[in-house]
Protein backbone atom coordinates (compact mmCIF):
# COMPACT_ATOMS: atom_id res chain seq x y z
CA UNK A 1 0.00 0.00 0.00
CA UNK A 2 1.18 3.50 -0.78
CA UNK A 3 1.14 6.55 1.45
CA UNK A 4 -1.71 8.01 -0.65
CA UNK A 5 -3.83 4.87 -0.38
CA UNK A 6 -3.45 4.75 3.39
CA UNK A 7 -4.32 8.45 3.75
CA UNK A 8 -7.41 7.92 1.56
CA UNK A 9 -8.75 5.50 4.20
CA UNK A 10 -8.38 8.03 7.02
CA UNK A 11 -11.75 9.09 8.41
CA UNK A 12 -10.60 12.71 8.95
CA UNK A 13 -10.72 15.88 6.87
CA UNK A 14 -9.77 19.52 7.18
CA UNK A 15 -9.64 21.09 9.77
CA UNK A 16 -8.87 17.89 11.65
CA UNK A 17 -6.60 15.96 9.33
CA UNK A 18 -3.01 16.03 10.60
CA UNK A 19 -1.20 13.84 8.07
CA UNK A 20 0.56 15.12 4.91
CA UNK A 21 2.46 12.02 3.83
CA UNK A 22 3.98 8.77 5.03
CA UNK A 23 7.63 8.14 4.23
CA UNK A 24 8.27 4.67 5.72
CA UNK A 25 5.64 1.97 6.05
CA UNK A 26 5.87 -1.56 7.47
CA UNK A 27 3.93 -3.88 9.76
CA UNK A 28 6.31 -3.02 12.57
CA UNK A 29 6.16 0.76 12.32
CA UNK A 30 5.45 3.87 10.32
CA UNK A 31 6.94 7.34 9.73
CA UNK A 32 5.00 10.36 8.50
CA UNK A 33 4.98 14.13 8.55
CA UNK A 34 2.65 17.11 8.84
CA UNK A 35 3.13 20.88 8.51
CA UNK A 36 0.92 22.96 10.78
CA UNK A 37 -1.01 25.60 8.86
CA UNK A 38 -0.32 29.04 10.39
CA UNK A 39 -3.97 29.99 9.95
CA UNK A 40 -5.33 26.88 11.78
CA UNK A 41 -8.36 27.79 13.91
CA UNK A 42 -6.84 26.77 17.27
CA UNK A 43 -4.01 29.32 17.09
CA UNK A 44 -6.57 32.08 17.65
CA UNK A 45 -7.23 30.80 21.16
CA UNK A 46 -4.09 28.85 22.15
CA UNK A 47 -2.79 31.16 23.42
CA UNK A 48 -4.14 34.73 23.31
CA UNK A 49 -1.70 36.66 21.06
CA UNK A 50 0.83 33.84 21.47
CA UNK A 51 0.07 31.00 19.04
CA UNK A 52 1.51 27.62 20.05
CA UNK A 53 0.25 24.23 18.86
CA UNK A 54 -1.85 22.66 21.64
CA UNK A 55 -0.54 19.41 23.16
CA UNK A 56 -3.83 17.72 22.36
CA UNK A 57 -3.33 18.56 18.68
CA UNK A 58 0.22 17.17 18.77
CA UNK A 59 -1.22 14.05 20.41
CA UNK A 60 -3.85 13.87 17.66
CA UNK A 61 -1.17 14.17 14.97
CA UNK A 62 0.79 11.34 16.66
CA UNK A 63 -2.34 9.21 16.89
CA UNK A 64 -3.41 9.81 13.26
CA UNK A 65 0.02 8.90 11.86
CA UNK A 66 1.35 6.50 14.49
CA UNK A 67 -1.76 4.57 15.39
CA UNK A 68 -4.41 5.00 12.69
CA UNK A 69 -2.21 5.01 9.55
CA UNK A 70 -0.21 2.07 10.91
CA UNK A 71 -3.43 0.30 11.87
CA UNK A 72 -4.91 0.77 8.40
CA UNK A 73 -1.76 -0.67 6.86
CA UNK A 74 -1.75 -3.68 9.20
CA UNK A 75 -5.45 -4.34 8.59
CA UNK A 76 -5.35 -3.96 4.82
CA UNK A 77 -1.88 -5.01 3.72
CA UNK A 78 -2.86 -8.60 3.06
CA UNK A 79 -5.86 -7.66 0.98
CA UNK A 80 -5.05 -6.88 -2.64
CA UNK A 81 -8.60 -6.01 -3.57
CA UNK A 82 -8.23 -2.32 -2.74
CA UNK A 83 -10.96 -1.27 -5.11
CA UNK A 84 -13.51 -3.25 -3.18
CA UNK A 85 -12.11 -2.10 0.13
CA UNK A 86 -12.58 1.54 -0.62
CA UNK A 87 -16.15 1.48 0.61
CA UNK A 88 -15.06 -0.08 3.86
CA UNK A 89 -13.75 2.55 6.25
CA UNK A 90 -11.85 1.22 9.25
CA UNK A 91 -13.53 1.59 12.63
CA UNK A 92 -11.26 3.27 15.15
CA UNK A 93 -11.41 4.15 18.83
CA UNK A 94 -8.63 5.76 20.83
CA UNK A 95 -8.40 3.96 24.16
CA UNK A 96 -5.33 5.35 25.93
CA UNK A 97 -2.54 7.87 25.51
CA UNK A 98 0.35 8.79 27.74
CA UNK A 99 2.56 11.53 26.27
CA UNK A 100 5.45 13.58 27.67
CA UNK A 101 6.16 16.98 26.05
CA UNK A 102 9.55 18.62 25.70
CA UNK A 103 9.41 21.48 23.17
CA UNK A 104 6.77 23.85 21.73
CA UNK A 105 5.64 23.68 18.08
CA UNK A 106 4.91 27.05 16.47
CA UNK A 107 2.55 27.82 13.55
CA UNK A 108 3.97 26.70 10.21
CA UNK A 109 6.37 24.13 11.67
CA UNK A 110 6.80 20.74 10.04
CA UNK A 111 6.82 17.77 12.37
CA UNK A 112 7.78 14.13 11.81
CA UNK A 113 6.11 11.28 13.64
CA UNK A 114 7.85 7.92 14.12
CA UNK A 115 5.80 5.03 15.46
CA UNK A 116 6.86 1.54 16.51
CA UNK A 117 4.32 -1.22 17.04
CA UNK A 118 4.42 -2.69 20.54
CA UNK A 119 1.42 -4.95 20.24
CA UNK A 120 -1.39 -5.85 17.89
CA UNK A 121 -3.74 -8.54 19.16
CA UNK A 122 -7.49 -8.93 19.42
CA UNK A 123 -7.87 -5.64 17.50
CA UNK A 124 -5.88 -3.64 20.03
CA UNK A 125 -2.93 -1.72 18.62
CA UNK A 126 -0.44 -0.18 21.03
CA UNK A 127 2.45 1.93 19.71
CA UNK A 128 5.45 3.80 21.00
CA UNK A 129 5.23 7.16 19.20
CA UNK A 130 7.76 10.00 18.96
CA UNK A 131 7.31 13.42 17.37
CA UNK A 132 10.31 15.46 16.16
CA UNK A 133 10.58 19.00 14.80
CA UNK A 134 12.42 20.00 11.63
CA UNK A 135 15.72 20.22 13.53
CA UNK A 136 15.16 16.56 14.51
CA UNK A 137 14.78 17.62 18.14
CA UNK A 138 12.47 15.61 20.37
CA UNK A 139 9.13 17.42 20.81
CA UNK A 140 7.02 14.75 22.50
CA UNK A 141 6.96 11.01 23.01
CA UNK A 142 4.72 8.41 24.55
CA UNK A 143 2.42 5.47 24.12
CA UNK A 144 -0.89 5.43 22.31
CA UNK A 145 -3.41 2.58 22.15
CA UNK A 146 -6.57 2.06 20.21
CA UNK A 147 -9.03 -0.53 19.02
CA UNK A 148 -9.42 -0.99 15.28
CA UNK A 149 -11.14 -3.28 12.84
CA UNK B 1 -6.24 -25.40 40.56
CA UNK B 2 -9.42 -24.78 42.58
CA UNK B 3 -12.00 -22.23 41.54
CA UNK B 4 -11.19 -20.06 44.56
CA UNK B 5 -7.50 -20.07 43.71
CA UNK B 6 -8.33 -19.07 40.14
CA UNK B 7 -10.53 -16.22 41.32
CA UNK B 8 -7.72 -14.93 43.56
CA UNK B 9 -5.28 -14.95 40.64
CA UNK B 10 -7.80 -13.35 38.32
CA UNK B 11 -8.49 -10.63 40.85
CA UNK B 12 -4.80 -9.71 40.86
CA UNK B 13 -4.76 -9.65 37.05
CA UNK B 14 -7.77 -7.35 36.60
CA UNK B 15 -6.81 -4.98 39.46
CA UNK B 16 -4.88 -2.44 37.33
CA UNK B 17 -7.72 -2.09 34.80
CA UNK B 18 -10.87 -1.79 36.91
CA UNK B 19 -12.82 1.47 37.17
CA UNK B 20 -15.37 0.44 39.80
CA UNK B 21 -13.79 -0.17 43.22
CA UNK B 22 -17.00 -1.38 44.84
CA UNK B 23 -17.62 -4.07 42.19
CA UNK B 24 -13.97 -5.08 42.45
CA UNK B 25 -14.19 -5.51 46.22
CA UNK B 26 -17.19 -7.77 45.78
CA UNK B 27 -15.73 -9.68 42.83
CA UNK B 28 -17.30 -13.10 42.42
CA UNK B 29 -17.89 -15.68 39.71
CA UNK B 30 -20.81 -13.63 38.42
CA UNK B 31 -18.84 -10.40 37.98
CA UNK B 32 -18.97 -8.99 34.45
CA UNK B 33 -15.84 -7.17 33.28
CA UNK B 34 -17.54 -4.47 31.23
CA UNK B 35 -20.80 -3.88 33.10
CA UNK B 36 -19.56 -4.37 36.67
CA UNK B 37 -15.86 -3.54 36.68
CA UNK B 38 -16.18 -0.94 33.84
CA UNK B 39 -13.09 -2.24 32.04
CA UNK B 40 -12.82 -0.78 28.51
CA UNK B 41 -12.36 -2.88 25.38
CA UNK B 42 -8.61 -2.23 25.09
CA UNK B 43 -7.97 -3.10 28.72
CA UNK B 44 -10.02 -6.25 28.27
CA UNK B 45 -7.36 -7.25 25.74
CA UNK B 46 -4.71 -6.53 28.41
CA UNK B 47 -6.56 -8.79 30.86
CA UNK B 48 -6.56 -11.59 28.29
CA UNK B 49 -2.85 -11.12 27.51
CA UNK B 50 -2.05 -11.17 31.24
CA UNK B 51 -4.11 -14.35 31.63
CA UNK B 52 -2.03 -15.92 28.83
CA UNK B 53 1.21 -15.04 30.63
CA UNK B 54 0.04 -16.05 34.08
CA UNK B 55 -1.24 -19.49 33.03
CA UNK B 56 1.09 -20.03 30.08
CA UNK B 57 -1.79 -20.65 27.68
CA UNK B 58 -2.73 -19.29 24.25
CA UNK B 59 -6.10 -17.57 23.86
CA UNK B 60 -7.65 -17.53 20.36
CA UNK B 61 -10.04 -14.96 18.87
CA UNK B 62 -13.09 -17.16 19.50
CA UNK B 63 -12.15 -17.53 23.18
CA UNK B 64 -11.53 -13.81 23.53
CA UNK B 65 -15.07 -12.99 22.44
CA UNK B 66 -16.45 -15.13 25.27
CA UNK B 67 -14.18 -13.78 27.99
CA UNK B 68 -16.54 -11.17 29.40
CA UNK B 69 -17.08 -12.45 32.93
CA UNK B 70 -15.10 -14.10 35.71
CA UNK B 71 -17.06 -17.29 35.15
CA UNK B 72 -16.35 -17.41 31.41
CA UNK B 73 -12.64 -16.74 31.93
CA UNK B 74 -12.36 -19.50 34.55
CA UNK B 75 -14.04 -21.94 32.15
CA UNK B 76 -11.63 -21.06 29.35
CA UNK B 77 -8.55 -21.23 31.60
CA UNK B 78 -9.63 -24.68 32.80
CA UNK B 79 -10.28 -25.84 29.23
CA UNK B 80 -6.82 -24.70 28.14
CA UNK B 81 -5.06 -26.12 31.19
CA UNK B 82 -6.77 -29.46 30.67
CA UNK B 83 -5.32 -29.94 27.18
CA UNK B 84 -1.82 -28.73 28.07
Amino acid sequence: MTSKQIISFLPYQDPFLFVDALTAISSEGITGHYTFNSSAYFYKGHFKDNPITPGVILTECMAQIGLVCLGIYILKKDNNDLHNLEQKQPQIALTASQIDFFLPVYPGEKVTVVSEKELFRFNKLKCKVTLYNEKKALVCRGKISGMLK
Amino acid sequence: MSKDELIVKLKQIVAPYIQDEEAFKNLSEDTDFINDLKINSANLVDVVLDVEDEFDIRIENDDMEKMLSVKAVIEIINEKLAVK
